[in-house]
């Protein structure tokens, strides 16, 4: 990252902003997914990252966790690039990323969001796993503590990844599709969450599924299809013919061109 | 070096590359038969008897012709063994222990992190590395060749270099995981067979003991060897203590961690570097055809038996030591038997009672508990049943008190029109609640519900109803299909999803008042 492109970063951005992306695209295999994504979130705000499938949400989020290498383009995070803000940003995978198997309790699984503030070497003492518990219950998940997690429920396995965000207290949640394949207890659980972190001041960028409840639970909305078609409040944004554009099908050309980058990369 | 070349001439215990039985055999037989038991009693037990005197002197005998030293009896051999009165049994013994503690610590994690088959490639691939130190050696200072440390540096390095080629494949190709698996594993191992080849042809013959690396040759550890061991596999078990939190979360979710800032490759390649370690350190003992099974049999053992990581780490380290010894210790007293394969062969054992017995996810243990809700199942069905006998006898609008389901009786064949049930079933079924005192058998009469059984029969209809309601209200489903959903449901309802339905259902129905059946019964 040179001087003259952070120089012109933070002219382009507000320093304030819990993330902001400038310029990014971001390839899978060599083929561009996302396309000149240029976005500040709002703080304070929860917002909806929504769109079809295949339309790089997931990866936008990834992306911008340095899970996922950009092409080009920077983000920032509160001002800084996310190496120096780790504790000020929790992160929330979706549940189908891990083995629900393992042998590991869901305490356990919530005390990982303490393992950066324990440090190396050292074991999860008892203020730790107390730490662990609080946030069980503020999911509503304290009698399940020592439940191995292949036990839990889908709804409550995703209740134990949320806990493992709060109990890392950031100030910024990323999180991938909460909502999906949750009963209706733990759906009204994360909207009652959600809105607990935004009264104390925090943003959350959620992947959303659900068209029909997008109004309902947030306040901004990204429409997201390979390239940004619309951001800004729900009210403003969150437009039928925003949506047609947003789910009409993909760019024919971004698709073709992306395709073809992939495949003059890889040498065929 | 000298003691290297003699040790490998002694006494190599894989039967399979022994090309020198001869210089041994035959020179003192006379011992065997020292304490001959006397024969006793005739008949057919007389004629077990002397089978199994048969059996154990062949075993007896038979080892002893290829192995000249011993000259004791089996159990000589085991009590020797087990007291540790050899200097060599003791020095093999510990070396092999700390070896399957450390097998069993690390291989944990690599099943959880699902590298068992890099294992497999790891030890396929150390045989080119072993090929090369020894060329490298035998040229840099002649008769050096087989300085076990300079060997195990080979293996190491070739070893790692075929879990890197793996991962690398995968990665900047199309190629999947299983294919680059078999490739390198193959390209590796022909590779250092062809390297041996060319070894054999070019040495005087004291090459000839490399070939121990394949199948193992745990007999001929000398003090040297065994602390080079020790002290590899405690830093093996000490880093993996050490770094247990960390591995758990780079097994666990490797985005997650990832995202939170561990070095995920530098953890992912010491993961790595600790499976070829103790893959490096069991070749020696077990070859590297086997030595797959040293980190892998006792974790996978241990996960019959816990769903705490901790814990499975713990009994996986105590199979692996309990397996090495146990392989040591048959070898010694059945010197046919080779100690590598005895290895594996105690953990397949342990394996094997961990997959049917073991405490969390054995068979028998999950026959068990499924017998268990077998039983339940059918306790409810009965009493269900019942109930609705009991019930169908009264007049509209009017319910049952349990002071009237405690006095009518019941007979077999009234409670066998309720359900398409055998007779046979039927019995057994009240014949458990009988003497489980949910039911009193009156004579040929019949039978009548205890307090108790009346308490549990009104549970069983009530939930079974709510959940029918649940189902025709807020599922809409045809009330003529309900009746069957709910009977395989309401047996895995919970405590919870009952408090759910109370507060959809329960003002409609007061506690403990069974609502009327939806449809006919």
């Amino acid at each position: 990252m040179s001087q003259a492109q952070l120089d012109q970063m933070r002219a382009e951005h507000p320093a304030s902003s819990p993330l902001s992306i400038h310029d990014m695209t971001v390839a899978y295999q060599r083929k561009p997914v996302l396309w000149d994504i240029d976005y500040d979130a709002p703080a304070g705000k929860l917002v909806a990252i929504v769109g079809p499938n295949g339309a790089g949400k997931s990866t936008l989020i990834k992306a911008a966790l340095d899970l996922v290498p950009r092409i080009s383009g920077m983000v920032m995070m509160f001002g800084h690039p996310y190496s120096q803000q780790r504790k000020r940003i929790a992160y929330v995978p979706q549940r189908g990323s891990v083995d629900w198997d393992f042998p590991i309790s869901a305490r356990q699984v919530v005390e990982m969001g303490l393992y950066r503030k324990i440090g190396w070497f050292r074991p999860v003492t008892k203020k730790y796993r107390q730490q662990a518990v609080e946030a069980l219950d503020r999911v509503g998940l304290v009698d399940y503590a020592d439940r191995q997690i292949s036990q839990l429920s889908g709804g409550q396995q995703q209740r134990v990844f949320l806990a493992r965000a709060l109990v890392q207290d950031a100030d910024l949640y990323l999180m991938d599709e909460p909502f999906i394949g949750v009963d209706a207890a733990t759906e009204r659980a994360i909207v009652e969450l959600l809105r607990e972190l935004r009264s104390s001041g925090k943003t959350a960028l959620v992947v959303h599924h659900d068209l029909q409840t997008v109004s309902e639970y947030f306040d901004e909305v990204l429409l997201l299809n390979m390239r940004i078609v619309a951001a800004g409040p729900v009210k403003e944004v969150f437009t039928e013919e925003n949506l047609r554009a947003t789910y009409g099908g993909k760019l024919a050309l971004l698709e073709q061109v992306g395709h073809r980058m992939q495949l003059s990369e890889m040498g065929e | 070096m000298r003691r290297d070349s003699t040790r490998l001439l002694e006494t190599d215990d894989s039967p399979l590359l022994n090309e020198r039985d001869g210089t041994n055999s035959g020179s003192s037989r006379s011992g065997i038969c020292k304490t001959s038991p006397p024969l006793t009693k005739g008949g057919i037990q007389g004629g077990y008897v002397l089978l199994g005197l048969l059996v154990v002197l062949g075993l007896l005998i038979f080892p002893e012709s290829l192995s000249a030293q011993e000259t004791r009896s089996v159990s000589d051999r085991l009590i020797r063994t087990l007291s540790l009165q050899d200097y060599n049994t003791r020095i093999v013994l510990m070396g092999t222990c700390l070896l399957g503690i450390s097998g069993g610590v690390v291989g944990t994690f690599m099943l959880l992190r699902k590298r068992s088959l890099v294992g497999d490639v790891v030890g396929h691939a150390s045989l080119p590395g072993i090929g090369i130190a020894y060329l490298v050696m035998e040229m840099m200072e002649p008769g050096s060749g087989k300085s076990l440390p300079g060997l195990m540096t080979g293996a190491f390095v070739s070893g790692l270099a075929g879990a890197l080629c793996t991962l690398a494949i995968k990665h900047y190709t199309r190629i999947k995981d299983d294919a680059a698996l078999a490739i390198v594993l193959s390209i590796f191992f022909g590779v250092g067979v062809a390297l041996f080849t060319i070894v054999q042809r070019m040495s005087t013959g004291n090459a000839a003991g490399l070939h121990q690396f394949v199948f193992g040759k745990t007999s001929s550890l000398l003090a040297d060897d065994v602390k080079l061991f020790a002290v590899l596999a405690v830093a093996v078990i000490a880093v993996t203590i050490f770094l247990f939190k960390e591995m758990t979360i780079l097994a666990f979710d490797q985005e997650f961690a990832h995202a939170q800032g561990w070095p995920v490759l530098l953890l992912d390649s010491l993961l790595m570097g600790l499976i070829v370690l103790v893959t490096v350190i069991g070749l020696q003992s077990v070859g590297l055809l086997l030595v797959v099974a040293l980190p892998v049999i006792p974790a996978a053992s241990a996960r019959f038996w816990t769903d705490d990581l901790k814990r499975m780490a713990w009994i996986s380290a105590g199979i692996g030591g309990v397996s090495a010894v146990a392989g040591v210790v048959l070898s010694a007293t059945f010197p046919l038997l080779s100690t590598g394969p005895m290895i594996v062969l105690s953990g397949a054992a342990l394996f094997t009672v961990s997959l049917f017995f073991g405490k969390q996810r054995g068979v028998v243990t999950r026959l068990r508990r499924l017998r268990q809700s077998r039983i339940r199942h059918g306790r409810l069905d009965l009493l269900r049943a019942c109930f609705e006998h009991l019930e169908q006898n009264l007049p509209e609008g009017m319910h049952l008190h349990s002071e009237q389901m405690t006095e009518r009786m019941l007979t077999l064949n009234s409670l066998l029109s309720r359900r398409s049930w055998k007779p046979a079933r039927v019995e057994s079924l009240l014949s458990r609640a009988v003497r489980d005192g949910l039911l009193l058998r009156e004579g040929e009469a019949g039978y009548r519900l205890t307090d108790e059984g009346a308490t549990q029969a009104v549970r069983a209809a009530r939930n079974h109803r709510m959940w029918e309601l649940f189902l025709i209200r807020y599922a809409e489903i045809a009330p003529s299909h309900v009746d069957r959903d709910a009977d395989m449901i309401e047996h895995v309802l919970s405590p919870e999803v009952l408090e759910e339905l109370e507060t959809a259902l329960g003002q409609q129905y007061p506690h403990l008042r069974v609502p009327d059946s939806p449809h006919m019964i």
